[in-house]
């Protein structure tokens, strides 16, 4: 096959990388194109391109500048896409951006104008986050840094300015937070409450507050700490802060913990801080083992846990009964599980769950004990998948953005005949895919009868923009087995797996 | 901004939260959407993307 | 850098505690020591005559044939390519000069004293609209004109300004930016206030009513009058606040027609440069951008001081005259160039940003951290010489000057 490439570089034109992936899936999709790409030409950009085979032979690219790369069969084909990507990039912006006349170009700016801001969430390409951070701790301001690909030495020096400063630094890689019901980042529509979350799992921290506020409590706010916090390196300042300020805060009685278990030392120091605390609190070190706790804490090891332990041991899902559906699900006589998740700690929650029910498991994210995909052969073990680990991330949009990402592991699931399940998660909320329901419906409409059995989770609330009941409605209609929580879908996969090796 | 009711991070919970959003516009609305106040930088690369002109720039206390 | 920010601190209040007067008008030779015989001033950062583009040649026959260094324009051109004449910038001597920036010994230019640091900074008389010198134009009604003003005006307006006892600037600035001048391309407002204030003071000094008459009416029917005046006025505020070590604060911008240059206090005289932009704009019927010469003239030192396309709200008419946008797009520019300067100046407010300060002290690391370059208000000259305006716009400061300055900063205080 005749394989053409070809690229257009606009210099010191910048737009964002949600746009630009809008742009080149729509490029990719056009007649005769292999491949398309509109990425700005940073170094780590131009490397995904020059491996995607993207880049024409002596391209020069920089980080301020738009390359445009369409690998096409023909030359015809692949000068009519390039066209095409250089006609959406230039025509008329929709009136939202017209509306808004003016717009700082800095954040010194933005606060000159406005000094009644007190947060900024950061969201820019990692490489130019931890600048925006200090920018934004310089003049007096919290920080929520959803980026991720930043270092650990940046990470540190950012939170140490921060403590210094009286400031919360949330972040790098703080999927969600809930600040007096201000949704940062991805985050859900949850009722108020006098329940506050200190997490640093954003998949994780969602989970949890839906169930609380879908089970009739509330939220008083979720705070994020960035997946590193409680790394030896860091030291768990974060955490250790937020621990103070929902002590004094008068909404909150009840704190949730949720992390990955930290480093002894942190942990050591996390939960003397709990001991010294006037509220009570609900520990959840997912998969970890019980570990040793003052008097005002309790203990869970998987995310649904740690809800029914914060609403005083009200059942999650108290009408599901995995065995029940299990049992009318046809017998297909395989055995696999496999999982595919948008959410890093619900794939780490199913790695758990599975794993206690005696199932022999694999991930790409795998939680200690568990056998890390693709460095031994994981012949017979169930595969449980974090599509948003970076592997798959890169330049590309999070499955929770873009469930596309899903799509072609999920077909394949759909066809594998060694499995007799395939565990999904959907996450709702605000900065999710406007309906992740109808994106998975599509996918799965044509599978064979004899296709593995689907079970799904939605984590989100009916306040949600998705609303959570239409969403589950959706997939039901599709056939899909949905449970309570993400924790009840295992164990309806475990139960059915079980059932039909019987 | 001084603090007579204990460090900052402590008020955050207490005050309404002003946000500016460096980044994925998408935030912008979802904010504004729960009333929330939110001004939106148009953010480009510190120093065109350029590097060490940025690393320099923090250096000089930008 | 708490250096750095100190030292910003400190430029910023000198320029803010400036306190200019127009004290006088007086020939530049009596002004200038060194101001020589075949000497010419020009225009933005130095500059060779191989290098100089058309206008700028063209008003340099014109000054040599003024000055009486050769008989006529050919000659003239021959004298300045042959190196028989000396080429300075006018920043070098205290002095700033619009477009091509021409400065000989006999014109006579305007005194601005800076009451409050005692020191003194000059600029040629506006010569008006149509065929100028400052354009490039040197035919012999130019020359006419530019003698009128030696032997005539400038003599007699010298003679009132130093009867009024000096006139206060700062105070007709604050009143024009009320009354839509940016005191770069639109100058209505404050040639007409310097015209109340002067004109009792010229009538009292005046011996014949003739000369009078004229020089009133060469005051009245320009509109761009007080832009020379306020460009003086521009370098007497930021000389003061130059030389400050460690400050990033821009203290000059100028441009020859071939290279923009700035300067920048904590790094003294020193010009970083980079070749100089064409201002995008409106053309004057007949003419288009295949006409316009690159950008000209020392008058963004009124930029540097926070006027000109800094202080564009104030004269929302003049953003759609130099095609910069509709007029309520106006606050924008100012906007915008307040992400890029450290302060606002208190004293020249616009109303229409709810009496927001001008943007005020451009700092280089703002400037090369967002990429928000510097916005002048500029006319566009033809570049063939002699032909003169073609049209008025606005013209970008080329980032490369500001990195260079970065990093030239950054050697001095020991920063890699």
């Amino acid at each position: 096959m005749n394989v053409v490439v070809l690229n257009e570089v606009r210099k010191g034109f910048y737009l964002d990388s949600v746009a630009l992936m809008r742009l080149s899936r729509e490029v990719a999709g056009s007649p005769g194109v292999i491949e398309a790409a509109l990425m700005m030409g940073t170094p780590s950009n131009a490397a995904i391109m020059r491996n995607a085979g993207l880049l024409e032979e002596g391209t020069a690219v920089k980080g301020n500048d738009l390359v445009i790369a369409v690998k096409a069969e023909s030359e015809t084909a692949a000068r009519e896409a390039l066209d095409n990507a250089i006609k959406s990039l230039d025509k008329p912006k929709s009136q939202g951006e017209a509306q808004s006349a003016w717009r700082p170009h800095s954040i010194a700016a933005a606060v000159k104008n406005r000094p009644e801001i007190n947060l900024a969430l950061i969201s820019v390409p990692g490489e130019f986050a931890a600048a925006e951070a200090r920018k934004a701790l310089n003049r007096g301001l919290h920080v929520l840094m959803f980026s991720d690909n930043v270092s650990l030495e940046d990470e540190l020096s950012l939170k140490q300015q921060a403590r210094a400063a009286g400031l919360l630094m949330m972040g790098p890689d703080c999927g969600t937070a809930v600040i007096g019901g201000a949704p940062l980042a991805f985050a859900n529509k949850l009722m108020r409450g006098r329940i506050g979350i200190v997490g640093a799992s954003g998949t994780g921290t969602q989970e949890v507050s839906c169930l609380i506020s879908e089970a009739g409590a509330g939220i008083s706010h979720a705070i994020g700490v960035g997946g590193r916090d409680l790394k030896k390196d860091i030291g768990g300042i974060t955490t250790l802060m937020a621990i103070d300020a929902f002590d004094s805060d008068p909404e909150t009685d009840h704190v949730v913990l949720i992390s990955k278990p930290p480093h002894p030392d942190v942990a050591k120091s996390v939960l003397q801080r709990i001991g010294k605390s006037k509220k009570s609190f609900t520990v959840c070190f997912i998969g970890a083992s019980e570990v040793e706790l003052p008097p005002n804490a309790r203990f869970s090891p998987t995310l649904k846990g740690a809800a029914e332990l914060a609403l005083g041991h009200q059942k999650i899902g108290a009408g599901f009964d995995a065995n029940a559906v299990a049992s009318r699900i046809p017998r297909n006589g395989r055995g696999g599980i496999e999982g595919l998740f948008a959410g890093g700690t619900l794939c780490a929650e199913a790695q758990v769950i599975l794993a206690a029910a005696g199932r022999k498991v694999a991930s790409n994210a795998a939680i200690p004990g568990v056998l890390k995909l693709g460095v031994e052969p994981n012949d017979g073990r169930d595969r449980l998948i974090d599509l948003g680990d970076d592997e798959y991330t890169r330049g590309r949009p999070h499955p929770m953005i873009d469930p596309s990402v899903r799509d072609e592991a999920l077909r394949a699931a759909l066809k594998n005949r060694d499995l007799s399940v395939v565990l999904l998660d959907l996450v709702l909320g605000y900065g999710a895919h406007a309906d992740p329901a109808e994106h998975l419906t599509r996918i799965v409409a044509d599978r064979g009868r004899d296709a593995p059995a689907l079970i799904a989770s939605v984590v989100g609330t009916e306040q949600d923009p998705q609303g959570r009941s239409a969403q589950v409605r959706k997939l039901e209609q599709a056939g899909i087995l949905v449970a309570p929580s993400n924790a009840q879908a295992c164990e309806l996969a475990v139960a059915i797996v079980q059932n039909a090796g019987r | 901004m001084t603090d007579q009711d204990g460090p900052q991070y402590q008020q955050l919970l207490a005050r309404k939260v002003e946000v500016v959003n460096v980044g994925l516009e998408g935030f912008v609305k979802d904010l504004r959407d729960c009333g929330i106040d939110v001004v939106h930088v148009d953010w480009k690369p510190s120093a065109g993307g350029d590097p060490q002109m940025a690393a320099l720039l923090a250096k000089l206390g930008v | 850098m708490k250096l750095i920010e100190d030292a910003n601190q400190q430029a910023l209040e000198r320029i803010l505690e400036g306190e200019p007067r127009l004290i006088d008008i007086v020939p530049a030779r009596e002004l200038i020591p060194g101001l020589r015989e075949r000497m010419i001033l020009h225009a933005g950062p130095p500059i060779s005559w191989n290098r100089m583009c058309g206008p700028m040649r063209g008003a340099v026959a014109g000054a040599i044939v003024f000055e009486g260094w050769a008989q006529d324009l050919p000659t003239a051109t021959k004298l300045a390519a042959g190196g028989e004449i000396e080429f300075h910038p006018n920043h070098h001597f205290g002095a700033v000069g619009p477009m091509t920036g021409m400065t000989t010994m006999s014109m006579p230019l305007f005194v601005v004293e800076n009451a409050r640091f005692g020191n003194r900074a000059y600029c040629a008389i506006n010569e008006g609209l149509g065929k100028v010198m400052r354009f490039g134009g040197n035919d012999a009604s130019v020359l006419k004109r530019l003698a009128w003003l030696r032997d005539v005006f400038g003599p007699t307006l010298g003679k009132a300004i130093r009867a009024a006892g000096g006139i206060d600037l700062k105070s007709i600035v604050a009143r024009g930016l009320s009354m839509g001048d940016e005191l770069h391309q639109r100058n209505l407002a404050c040639s007409s206030v310097f015209l109340r204030e002067i004109a009792p003071w010229m009538a009292r000094t005046s011996t014949d009513n003739a000369v009078l008459a004229e020089c009133l009416a060469f005051i009245g029917q320009n509109d761009q009058f007080f832009l020379n005046i306020a460009m003086a006025m521009g370098k007497a505020i930021t000389d003061p606040a130059n030389g400050i070590r460690g400050s990033t604060i821009v203290t000059a911008m100028c441009r020859n027609g071939t290279d923009f240059g700035i300067r920048v206090s904590g790094l003294g005289e020193q010009w970083f440069t980079a070749p100089v932009e064409m201002p995008e704009g409106l053309y004057f019927a007949g003419y288009s951008e295949k006409d316009a010469n690159p950008d000209m003239g020392d008058s963004a030192i009124v930029e540097t001081i926070g006027l000109g396309g800094f202080a564009m709200a104030a004269a929302p008419a003049v953003a759609g005259f130099v095609g910069a946008g509709a007029p309520s797009e106006a606050g924008n520019f100012t906007r915008s160039m307040g992400e890029i300067t450290a302060a606002q100046n208190p004293e020249w407010t616009i109303a229409a940003m709810d009496f927001a300060g001008v943007p005020t002290g451009i700092d280089i690391r703002l400037v090369v951290d967002s990429g928000v370059v510097p916005v002048i208000n500029t006319g566009i000259a033809h570049r063939e010489p002699g032909i003169g305006q073609v049209g008025a716009g606005v013209v970008k400061a080329p980032l490369a000057c500001f990195q260079q300055a970065i990093v030239a900063i950054a050697k001095d205080l020991g920063v890699s």
